[in-house]
């Protein structure tokens, strides 16, 4: 069982009370941008067996979305954060060095 | 006009704590900065109550206020007066940005009460309420079996629980097989 701290209510909500959002921090190509970012942005997804960051939304709850990080290997949570921001903060980077020196995930490490 | 009635008309049932659906309350969903005055004036005008801080609940018999999100409150105040009261808060409102709605009629309310309070609620939603973690004067959203609900205590043995209407009856169905009679679990 998957449980997580909603940064926006700051209950422990468990799995059931929670709609999964998909791979966090994607960088929107629409209009303009390329045939071939396009379709990055549209198919292409990390499927790491370890460190992963995720979207969440507090759906039976507050309703407020946001970003967790934490290991899809031992379902161990590193920890979330506010979805007001285009990338994981230094505080959860470290939290997860501690855990998982060497860590990398996209350009993250 | 039609007469107004609730979504289950006050059913109860008595089980190892007694349900009853608590008939028509006035509700506004109160959206805007909460930090702002302005904001925190007109609710301590429409239901004499201070700005509730993170998951609190402060509620008084029919009025009240409850904090639903980071800009989200759960405004009580008595069926009767509802549009009254929406139209001052809309009126000491006009320049913020803020939104208020009259939800009354989407909702339904339900209470819970007697010395297995605690544990019927505890059946359906997957939130510790022990009376460590779970007080008067807080508030929780979540789930009831497969419904959005929200809920918070009167009293140490009086839970109100508030759903949306058209899931009254699934509602109430869950809250009279949790309170069947022997069906105490005895971990709250
Ligand atoms: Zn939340």
């Amino acid at each position: 069982m998957l449980i997580l701290n909603c940064p926006y209510c700051g209950v422990d909500a468990e799995e059931t009370e929670l709609a999964a959002g998909g791979e966090a921090h994607l960088k929107r190509f629409g209009p303009g941008s390329s045939d071939d970012e396009f379709h990055d942005y549209l198919f292409m997804r990390e499927n790491p067996k370890g460190v992963h960051f995720e979207r969440w939304r507090h759906s039976n709850g507050c309703g407020k979305w946001f970003h967790a990080a934490r290991c899809t290997q031992t379902l161990e949570v590193f920890g979330t954060y506010s979805a007001q921001t285009t990338e994981p903060p230094k505080e959860i980077k470290d939290a997860i060095t501690a855990k998982r020196p060497g860590w990398t995930w996209r350009e993250y490490e | 006009m039609s007469e107004p009635i609730s979504a289950l008309n006050h059913a109860s049932y008595d089980g190892i704590a007694k349900v009853q659906e608590c008939g028509l309350q006035g509700m506004i969903t109160l959206r805007g900065d909460l930090s702002d005055k302005v904001l925190a004036k007109a609710v301590k005008d429409a239901t004499g109550q201070k700005m509730p801080g993170q998951r609190e609940a402060f509620v008084d018999g029919e009025s009240g206020v409850c904090w639903m999100s980071p800009d989200e409150l759960l405004v009580l105040v008595p069926y009767v007066e509802v549009e009254a009261k929406l139209a001052a808060m809309t009126n000491a409102l006009s320049g913020t940005h803020a939104l208020a709605v009259n939800v009354s009629d989407a909702r339904a309310v339900f209470s819970i009460s007697g010395s297995s309070a605690r544990e019927v609620l505890g059946k359906l939603a997957p939130v510790e309420l022990s009376s460590k973690a779970f007080q008067p004067g807080q508030i929780r959203r979540s789930r009831l079996a497969q419904v959005a609900g929200a809920f918070w205590m009167d009293d140490d043995q009086t839970l109100r629980v508030v759903c949306f209407r058209s899931a009254a009856d699934y509602v109430f169905n869950l809250l009279k097989v949790a309170a069947q009679p022997g069906s105490e679990v005895g971990v709250y």
